[in-house]
């Protein structure tokens, strides 16, 4: 159970390795934390995130298997990480950004990526939605994106995937309006993590750390939505009064 | 047609303790009789059942998301007899109700908490404590029979000759061993309704404690209000017993049993910062302690205003604003009277100011192995959970609470950890074993109980 100081007792995170949830979880309050299920492709990397939980002294880490593609074993997974006991926050941080030009020449590419990132977010979303629905209580944060925003040429099949994330997260938030449970949605920019490594740096990009601490203020909060960092809303308001032939021609 | 997992249930609500802070969506059952709890106590779900009193605990005691809420409402039948000065309620009476009945026939409940908006049921589970705990103990002291549907939907009569395990451990029991359908209970024969009030500053925190240990035994009822915003930790002791009808004159001469208590304002359902915050809190304390006199002897109060002075505004709690708030309440031996200020002094140091503050001394404790009251000091303070730095500094508290011997009150609290319950109630694990067997199947749960490890 969340405590009336907003401290949880249970985390589990979709996407395991992620390094923004990874770090969400370290900013976390933890004095309560007893409780953290990461769920991700088994890999040295869902280990190691582990390890570093367990060494920032974060009781009661564990990692089970879980890919984003494999729809069918969702509802397994996710039903038992909730039937030993309630989760009061799920973090939903899977997703690949993959390589526009590849998706192009390569539509098996592309659907590789809207299947990871919107299929499977569409699948445990909906799962955990249920989950947190009948307990009554709980939050789920998304993992969208600013790119979701508006599609723009440079790399609009990840964005298409974070436009259907994003649209699905808000009617999923509004379904469970009033029901104990809630859907906070994050709208990062460009954030340094090994998603985004090697590719140039635009301005107002941010680290881990900044996302994770946005991210615990507006749960505290109890907001619905967020960008990180937060003046990227006024940035993509702007962009999406910008026309079509302007847009297009836009380097971005 | 699919119904969908999402879809909301009928009866289903958004419930949450006095304190507004940790909602979660339960169904409410309204029963009508001992039939409808043990059907519903049957045919309960995985998220369990759980008796609902007037939802005046602070916490989540009464709360259990994904659960179903009894509510007790309607068993609300009052059965005074005078010639034994006893009383026999259903659970779901509240004592405003129950005292309406029983002032006029020259009855007082033999405990009341700082609200009269509390059921007989929730003032049970939780062995409620009044101003007079030094000297008459909780309300489950009191209680000499109760009705109980236990966790396989039988009914079943309880006391503490016949049954003291299963008795005490519902006596404080907060719900967790069975539903309480109607309980008998012992009276105080009153001849007025007014109380005769003695009045006293208490220059600081000191002063007003040394004043408590020197002459609290003299009274029947006493508490001190303390000024958190003040460094000093001044205060303001009231103390008083039921006066005899005698004592009166004039109108109050002419009907001394007399008692109709209206509640005077209620605060908006939408306060959107709140109306209390450092500022206000400050001003109100200053107010409150000079508008106390510095000594006066015998003054004749309504029962409702020494006793329940919160009540005269209706849903005061929201206007802490939508951020809600938590009370804080320690029970610390003697030996550790220091916590006392040191809690005071840790709060104001980040302007956690609280108007509701109440100092009062103990007296010994009962043979129920979750009630709160043990002989010493008990401090209770009002907090706004917004307050930056509060997690930290109740953690730091709690730390010196659980080395001092002392401990948190369930109905109060919000925020403790399991650990702390497991070291501050020793006799957890034989309450469990009671618990267990009334409830072998784990029907009843709440919020509170998810929490803590129940
Ligand atoms: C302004 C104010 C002042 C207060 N002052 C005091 C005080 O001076 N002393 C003190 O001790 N407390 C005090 N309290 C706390 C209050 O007395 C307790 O929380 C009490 O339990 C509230 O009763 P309720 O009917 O609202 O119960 P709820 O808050 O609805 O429930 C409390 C617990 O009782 C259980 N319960 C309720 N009914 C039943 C039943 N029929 N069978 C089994 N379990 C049941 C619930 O499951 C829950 O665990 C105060 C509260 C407020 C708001
Ligand atoms: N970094 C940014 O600039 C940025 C900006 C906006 C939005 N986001 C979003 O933020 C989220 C987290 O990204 P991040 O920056 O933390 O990058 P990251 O460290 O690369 O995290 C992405 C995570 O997704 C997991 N994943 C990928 N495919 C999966 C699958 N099929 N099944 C299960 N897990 C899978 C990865 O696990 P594996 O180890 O198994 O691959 C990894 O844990 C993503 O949804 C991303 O789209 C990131």
């Amino acid at each position: 159970m969340m405590d009336a100081l907003g401290e949880p007792q249970s985390v589990l995170v979709l996407g395991g390795s992620s390094e923004i949830a990874l770090a969400t979880v370290l900013a976390l309050p933890r004095a309560r934390l007893r409780r953290v299920v990461l769920a991700g492709r088994p890999s040295p990397a869902l280990d190691e995130a582990a390890t570093q939980l367990t060494s920032a002294a974060i009781a009661g880490v564990s990692t089970v298997g879980f890919d984003a593609a494999d729809t069918a074993s969702h509802g397994d997974v996710i039903g038992r990480v909730f039937d030993e006991g309630d989760v009061d926050l799920v973090i939903m941080a899977f997703g690949v950004l993959g390589d526009q030009a590849e998706a192009e020449a390569d539509p098996d590419t592309a659907v590789a990526m809207a299947t990871v990132n919107y299929t499977g977010a569409v699948s445990a979303g909906l799962r955990v939605a249920a989950c947190l629905r009948a307990q009554g209580h709980g939050a789920l944060v998304v993992l969208s994106s600013v790119a979701g925003q508006r599609a723009r040429r440079s790399n609009f099949v990840y964005g298409s995937t974070k436009a259907g994330l994003d649209a699905f997260a808000q009617g999923l938030g509004d379904a469970l309006h009033g029901s104990g449970a809630r859907v906070l949605i994050v709208r990062p920019g460009f954030v340094r993590t090994r998603m985004t490594e090697g590719l140039e740096e635009v301005p107002l990009t941010i680290d881990p750390g900044d996302v994770a601490g946005i991210i615990v203020s507006a749960l505290r909060k109890g907001r619905e939505t967020v960008y990180a960092p937060g003046p990227l809303r006024y940035v993509m308001a702007g962009l999406k009064m910008v026309p079509r032939p302007v847009f297009r021609k836009l380097p971005i | 047609m699919t119904t969908s997992p999402l879809a909301r249930r009928s009866g289903e609500r958004l419930v949450s303790g006095w304190g507004r802070t940790t909602p979660s969506a339960a169904t409410i059952v309204t029963v009508d009789d001992a039939d409808a709890v043990t059907a519903a106590v049957r045919g309960a779900g995985r998220r369990g059942v759980l008796a609902r009193g007037l939802g005046r605990s602070y916490g989540d005691a009464a709360q259990s998301g994904g659960g179903s809420l009894l509510d007790l409402g309607r068993l609300a039948t009052i059965d005074l007899d005078t010639a034994g000065a006893t009383v026999t309620t259903g659970a779901g009476v509240s004592l405003d109700t129950l005292l309406r009945v029983l002032v006029p026939a020259g009855f007082f409940v033999p405990v009341t908490p700082g609200t009269r908006m509390v059921s007989v049921g929730g003032a049970i589970a939780a062995d409620v404590h009044g101003k007079n705990h030094h000297r008459d103990g909780t309300f489950g002291s009191h209680v000499l029979r109760m009705t109980v549907v236990d966790g396989r939907g039988e009914v079943v009569v309880l006391d503490p000759v016949t049954t003291p395990d299963r008795f005490w451990a519902t006596v404080g029991g907060m719900g967790l061993t069975g539903v309480i359908l109607d309980a008998t209970f012992d009276l105080i024969p009153i001849s007025s309704s007014l109380i005769s009030v003695d009045t006293e500053r208490g220059t600081d925190l000191d002063d007003v404690m040394d004043r408590m240990v020197a002459r609290d035994d003299e009274y029947r009822y006493t508490v001190a209000w303390v000024d958190t915003a003040h460094p000093s930790g001044r205060g303001v002791l009231t103390r008083g017993d039921h006066a005899p009808a005698d004592w009166l004159s004039g109108s109050a001469a002419r009907d001394p049993l007399g008692f109709a208590p209206k509640p005077l304002a209620t605060v908006p359902p939408l306060v959107p910062g709140g109306l209390v915050n450092p500022l206000t809190l400050r001003a109100f304390c200053e107010a409150w302690y000079r508008k106390a006199p510095r000594h006066r002897v015998g003054e004749l109060q309504p029962l409702g205003t020494f006793f329940h002075p919160l009540d005269f505004l209706r849903d005061w709690n929201r206007g802490y604003g939508p951020g809600g708030f938590v009370q804080y309440q320690i029970a610390v031996p003697d030996g550790a009277a220091d916590l006392v200020r040191l809690t005071l002094d840790r709060l104001r140091s980040i302007r956690a100011f609280s108007a509701v503050t109440v100092l009062k001394r103990f007296g010994a404790a009962n043979p129920a192995p979750l009630s709160f009251p043990q002989p010493g000091w008990t401090l209770a303070v009002d907090v706004p959970a917004g307050v930056d730095g509060l997690a930290q500094v109740l953690d730091s508290l709690d730390e010196r609470v659980v080395a001092a011997g002392g401990r948190l009150y369930l109905a109060k609290d919000s925020r403790m950890s399991p650990e702390m319950m497991a070291a501050t109630y020793p006799r957890l694990a034989e309450w469990q074993r009671v618990r267990d067997d009334m409830d072998p199947h784990g029907v009843f749960t709440s919020d509170l109980a998810r929490r803590l490890s129940l």
